[in-house]
């Protein structure tokens, strides 16, 4: 508030509203609060009714989510203690753990696939927007609208062309084929968004750096690109946050060596029962990136919201 | 430092003619000042002689050389803009060092430091240098954007209205500091203002721009007595000169005349014809007279003890009258 403003609000205004976002932040945390609770309960705890909010926490959940394990005799069991901590979580069940499960394989793809994704249509997008910002492009609002316009039906629509293409150029289940095509999708949003954001950064600048003695595309890395980071920023948690929960191409063209963990952790479900904490416990890890992501991003995202509103 | 010469440079904007014919040659070490209001080309001017835009027609020659298909880098030129002039994300220090490490001058970090130093100490900003760009005041900010520039040795500078975003005491500081750089460095300076002050107490020559042509090039002595138009005549002077129609207050007009100009320090009281007084202005400097001559608005000086008030009537003369055509053209 500055000293010009008419009705700065007062201590009850601010104390009322703070209140109000308190709750809505709490209303809005609680389902995954409860996702991040039931990761660290047991299966019995997890189904009991009324739900329970203490509960003794284990990580049985974690480990049944990371491994592949199998039943066994008790003269087996009795014959091999067990190994580590983990191990000895799954005897409860009179069960050992014989390996891996593929949910580490699968994370590491949608960490792959969502990054990279990201990483090419902010890359792309940052130098089209340049250039649609700054250069006289024949057409260049009817382009606009196109790339726009690639975003006006749902990308499903076209799943089963795609699917057809992939399988003929041999990108069906690969890495690359799922980073081109998220990135062919966001790369609308891109675009807009970064034309925006440097729309907003004054020629002059450039200008100013072209006269100090440095190239176009100099001025564009050393004086454009540090003011663009707000944007570049805001425009990458967007496209992360889409690369990173699709679902039904996912399910469509991957299966096995890139498939991204939104289609896997489903199919936790249907091993040996509903094993809700280990899905709990899925759904918590493959939240991280984004969150980690969002919150170090944060400063510049609290920006770009503002970003237009206030001038230097 | 070098000589610019435009020679026959136009320039259009789509249907906008923003330059047309410009010939003009700034001497090596001149101060020339480009006078004009908003649109006259002045801004455009500089542009196309940074390289910022390309002439349709015309050479450009910056010390002999033609400079036409050059980038800005490839000119060294130096420009201070009107405003967006900082680097935001840059401090002080990163903004002066900014031109003197780009590719074209790669100046070694320690003579950066030296140069910085120097430019930081002329500007009285040393205590800046490790701020960000953004926590200045505007003065400060276009301080050390003229820093920026004087970092650097290059054939000109170019300055497009640097000043006018200042207050008047520090817009006065450096009308001042400007003029004093320009006589140490024996530099070649281009400089736009709509500020006939800053044109009249900098300049070695004046330049006014009208819609885009040159009307008039010379010292700023010479644009003041004697203007080629009556728009140049416009142009200079504080307060404005008098244009009235002929005979109303001299007789011997020259043929063709049909407009009288009168600076108002040209107006002889005591003699001549009877002229009302409307308003009397006291601006502490200057003490300026409102008067009526028929329907005429006429302003003069006078004295600052003066004890005139409205209503009284004044007798006045002219005195080294200038006479226009119809046109505005000059009629001697």
């Amino acid at each position: 508030m500055s000293a010009h403003s008419i009705n700065a609000p007062s201590s009850r205004q601010k104390w009322i509203a703070g209140s109000l976002v308190v709750v809505y932040a709490l209303v809005t945390m609680i389902p995954l609060v409860w996702i991040m609770l039931t990761g660290f309960k047991s299966p019995a705890d997890a189904i009991s009714y009324p739900p329970k909010w203490v509960f003794d926490p284990t990580l049985e959940g974690y480990v049944n989510l990371f491994t592949t394990r199998t039943r066994q005799t008790q003269e087996f069991l009795a014959a091999n203690p067990p190994q580590h901590w983990a191990d000895e979580i799954v005897r409860q069940y009179d069960m050992v753990i014989v390996g891996p499960s593929k949910f580490g394989e699968r994370f590491l793809n949608s960490v792959i696939i969502g990054f990279g994704s990201t990483f090419l249509s902010v890359f792309l997008g940052t130098l089209a927007a340049y250039a649609f910002s700054r250069f006289k492009i024949p057409l260049a609002d009817d382009l606009l609208f196109f790339i726009l316009s690639t975003r006006m039906m749902p990308p499903i629509a076209v799943a089963i062309p795609i699917f057809l293409m992939y399988r003929n150029l041999g990108l069906s289940d690969t890495h690359l084929g799922m980073i081109f095509l998220y990135t062919a999708v966001n790369i609308s949003l891109a675009v807009w968004l970064l034309k925006g954001f440097i729309d907003e950064i004054p020629r002059e600048y450039e200008e100013a750096a072209l006269i100090d003695g440095y190239t176009r595309f100099q001025a564009f890395r050393k004086v454009v690109l540090p003011q663009a980071a707000t944007g570049i920023a805001s425009t990458a948690v967007f496209c992360l946050i889409f690369a990173w929960n699709e679902y039904a191409f996912a399910v469509l063209l991957t299966s096995a060596t890139a498939q991204t963990a939104p289609p896997f952790i489903p199919t936790i479900i249907g091993i040996g029962g509903l094993d809700w904490p280990a899905v709990a416990a899925g759904a918590t890890i493959f939240l991280l990136p984004v969150m980690i992501f969002t919150i170090l991003l944060r400063k510049h995202l609290l920006r770009g919201i503002t970003f237009g509103a206030v001038r230097k | 430092m070098a000589e610019v010469q435009l020679s026959n440079v136009s320039k259009s904007f789509g249907k906008t003619n923003a330059l047309i014919d410009m010939d003009l040659t700034v001497p090596d070490g001149a101060f020339v000042v480009l006078l004009g209001p908003t649109g006259a080309g002045k801004t455009t001017t500089l542009r196309l002689i940074a390289g910022l835009e390309t002439a349709d027609t015309g050479e450009i020659r910056i010390g002999g050389d033609v400079v036409n298909g050059l980038t800005p880098s490839q000119r060294d030129v130096a420009m201070v803009f009107q405003q967006y002039s900082l680097y935001p994300h840059m401090t002080v220090r990163e903004n002066l060092a900014f031109p003197l490490r780009s590719p074209i001058l790669k100046t070694p970090e320690a003579e950066i430091a030296n140069l910085v130093q120097r430019v930081a100490d002329v500007l009285h900003i040393p205590h800046k240098l490790d701020n960000k760009a953004t926590e200045l005041s505007g003065g400060e900010m276009q301080r050390v954007s003229i820093g920026r520039a004087l970092v650097r040795d290059p054939q000109v500078y170019l300055m497009d209205e640097p000043l006018s975003s200042l207050d008047a005491k520090l817009r006065a500081d450096l009308r001042l500091e400007l003029k004093r750089i320009h006589a140490e460095l024996a530099a070649t300076l281009l400089y736009v203002t709509h500020d006939q002050i800053e044109a009249l107490t900098m300049a070695s020559h004046v330049g006014v721009l009208d819609h885009g042509r040159l009307v008039q090039f010379g010292n700023p002595r010479e644009i003041y007595e004697n203007p080629n138009t009556a728009y140049v005549a416009a142009r200079l002077g504080q307060p404005r000169i008098n244009l009235l129609p002929v005979g109303l207050l001299e007789d011997h007009a020259p043929p063709g005349a049909a407009r009288v100009g009168l600076r108002p320090e040209n107006i002889r009281q005591g003699d001549g014809r009877d002229a009302t007084v409307t308003r009397v202005e006291h601006l502490g400097d200057q003490t300026r007279l409102h008067l009526k001559l028929g329907n005429h608005d006429v302003v003069t000086l006078t004295d600052p003890h003066s004890t005139l008030a409205p209503g009284e009537i004044l007798r006045i003369a002219a005195q080294n009258p200038i006479f226009f055509d119809a046109e505005g053209n000059r009629v001697t």
